[in-house]
């Protein structure tokens, strides 16, 4: 592999510690990626600060004991904890202070307290072609997808040593080649009405994740000026079920302002028009029960943006909640939510604001088991095995009025 | 019998077990649990099934990035696999073999094939 004079300074016998154990393994994992070079970066976003387990705590402190600092601005995706209200996390004792000591450590290297799963939607906005290493898979997706940024779908740890070497594998979606489209999906076959419906996005995303993998798709027929937020919901969907990094969105995301764009002049490989009956099995497949009572409604993965608890309050409006209604979603917004008197509003209901956090990542749930109900196509996909519950998946409509029964309650008419 | 099969090296090592080949894709984050070292994803088609100690064929790894984490714990508790086959190239479990590598936890040989 050809390393700059520069790259080869940081891997000597008189660099700082933590930099060249960070080389070091940021090499070998480019070796392994096929890269015969390194790109230098100028951003990372950091997923290694939820906890899981005690090795990754020891990593984290190993590199801060050995002098580490980041060498990019870096943003940290949720830890395991409530930032705002520990009383929250029904964690034991043991995993409440290693997931103290992992956040500590991160913050030790340098990194910004963003916590948010939506770094782009908390001002880490990378612009398009700046070369990036993030991790978290929404992140990765959305990075890629609608801000025209280059990351791979980098991992926890991985994500750590390229801030500290400020460098990434030439290789992948960091290069022009493998961004342009491989496969056409047209949605001329569904209706107007189901494409502007805010629960098509999350169905389209984990059928797009299923159907194709981590091959990348442009998309033709999303209406123009389709908001962030349902390109969030999408990329986050696709990148659970699929390994899915990159969509273009024909005339929509930066790299696909027309189809010949998308696909650098070639024709697609492959055409694929899902059909409705397409799209309403991917929406029952988000649900894993057909139970007709609930036990709680799960929103804000990836975390609800303003625009979203806005949405959440209208449809609230002074209804009260028969069951708990968890929002997570970062400080900033339930700040701006404090002060335009909306949070009292959804605390009267029976909302409960989640944090830094999410309730898919730290225990938080009350019960052990049961039904979950949310507007997420990621909370759909991870509650089942993350925290044993079964899910119920709805529009966010669906989830409010669920929540004011208690029992399920769903608009088809859309998907029938 | 032996068979001589071509696979590319993604970690290098050498190891022995027997092989448990999945029967779709996984994510380790949520798909397994480290402590166990069983598929704990109850939708997945090789739910119960104990990877401690196999050779793991893996079609392909998706959904999460926090796979990585997943297979250090593995290595820290000293539940891993004998060994990874993938099916695609992807670094997330690679990764953690080299920072087990580095943290003294150990790593296993990852091929692709």
């Amino acid at each position: 592999m050809y390393l700059s004079p520069d790259e080869r300074d940081l891997l000597a016998p008189d660099a700082p510690p933590a930099t060249t154990m960070a080389m070091r393994i940021l090499v070998d994992t480019a070796r392994m990626m096929g890269a015969d070079r390194l790109v230098p970066i100028t951003s990372a976003h950091i997923d290694g600060c939820v906890y899981f387990g005690d090795a990754g705590v020891l990593f984290a402190e190993r590199l801060r004991d050995l002098g580490g600092h980041v060498a990019v601005p870096s943003s940290l995706n949720v830890g395991a904890l409530d930032i705002l209200h520990p009383e929250l996390v029904l964690a034991d004792a043991h995993a409440k202070t290693m997931s103290r000591r992992l956040m500590d450590a991160y913050v030790a290297l340098g990194c910004t307290q963003s916590w948010t799963c939506a770094p782009y939607q908390a001002g880490y906005r990378p612009r398009l072609g700046e070369q990036i290493a993030w991790a978290e898979s929404n992140a990765i997706v959305f990075a890629n997808s609608v801000l025209g940024a280059r990351t791979n779908r980098y991992g926890d740890f991985f994500d750590i040593c390229a801030a500290l070497t400020a460098r990434a594998p030439d290789v992948g979606l960091h290069r022009d080649e493998a961004r342009v489209a491989k496969i056409l999906v047209d949605l001329n076959a569904l209706s107007p009405a189901l494409l502007n419906d805010d629960s098509f996005f999350p169905v389209l995303g984990a059928w797009l994740g299923r159907t194709l993998g981590s091959t990348v798709a442009a998309i033709k027929g999303l209406p123009a000026g389709v908001s962030e937020d349902r390109l969030k919901a999408l990329g986050a969907a696709a990148a659970s079920t699929g390994a899915v990094a990159l969509f273009h969105a024909i005339g929509v995301t930066p790299e696909a302002r027309t189809e010949t764009e998308a696909f650098a002049g070639e024709p697609p490989e492959a055409v694929i028009t899902p059909s409705p009956a397409d799209m309403q099995a991917a929406r029952n497949a988000l649900s894993t029960t057909s139970s007709v009572e609930i036990d709680c409604v799960a929103l804000g993965s990836p975390h609800f943006s303003l625009d979203e608890c806005r949405a959440l309050a209208a449809l609230a409006e002074d209804q009260t909640f028969r069951k708990p209604v968890y929002v997570c979603t970062r400080h900033a917004v339930l700040q701006i939510l404090e002060a335009n008197g909306m949070r009292e509003k959804l605390e009267a209901s029976g909302a409960i604001f989640v944090i830094g956090t999410c309730v898919v990542v730290t225990p938080i749930l009350k019960q052990a088991s049961g039904v979950l109900m949310t507007n997420s196509g990621k909370f759909a996909h991870y509650s089942p095995s993350t925290i044993n519950h079964d899910v119920v998946f709805g529009s966010l409509g669906d989830c409010v009025r669920s929540a004011v029964s208690g029992r399920v309650e769903r608009d088809d008419r859309l998907w029938s | 019998m032996v068979v001589t099969l071509d696979a590319e090296t993604l970690v290098d090592g050498s190891a022995e077990g027997k092989i448990l080949k999945l029967g779709a894709p996984i994510c380790f984050w949520g798909g397994l649990d480290p402590k166990t070292g069983r598929i704990a994803d109850p939708r997945h088609p090789d739910h119960g099934a104990d990877i401690s100690g196999k050779v793991l064929a893996i079609p392909r790894i998706v959904g999460s990035s926090s796979s990585s984490q997943q297979l250090l714990e593995l290595l820290y508790l000293g539940r891993p696999p004998a060994a990874i086959i993938l099916g695609d190239a992807d670094a997330i479990l690679g990764i953690a073999c080299l920072v087990g590598r580095e943290m003294g936890f150990g790593t296993v040989p990852i091929l692709r094939m």
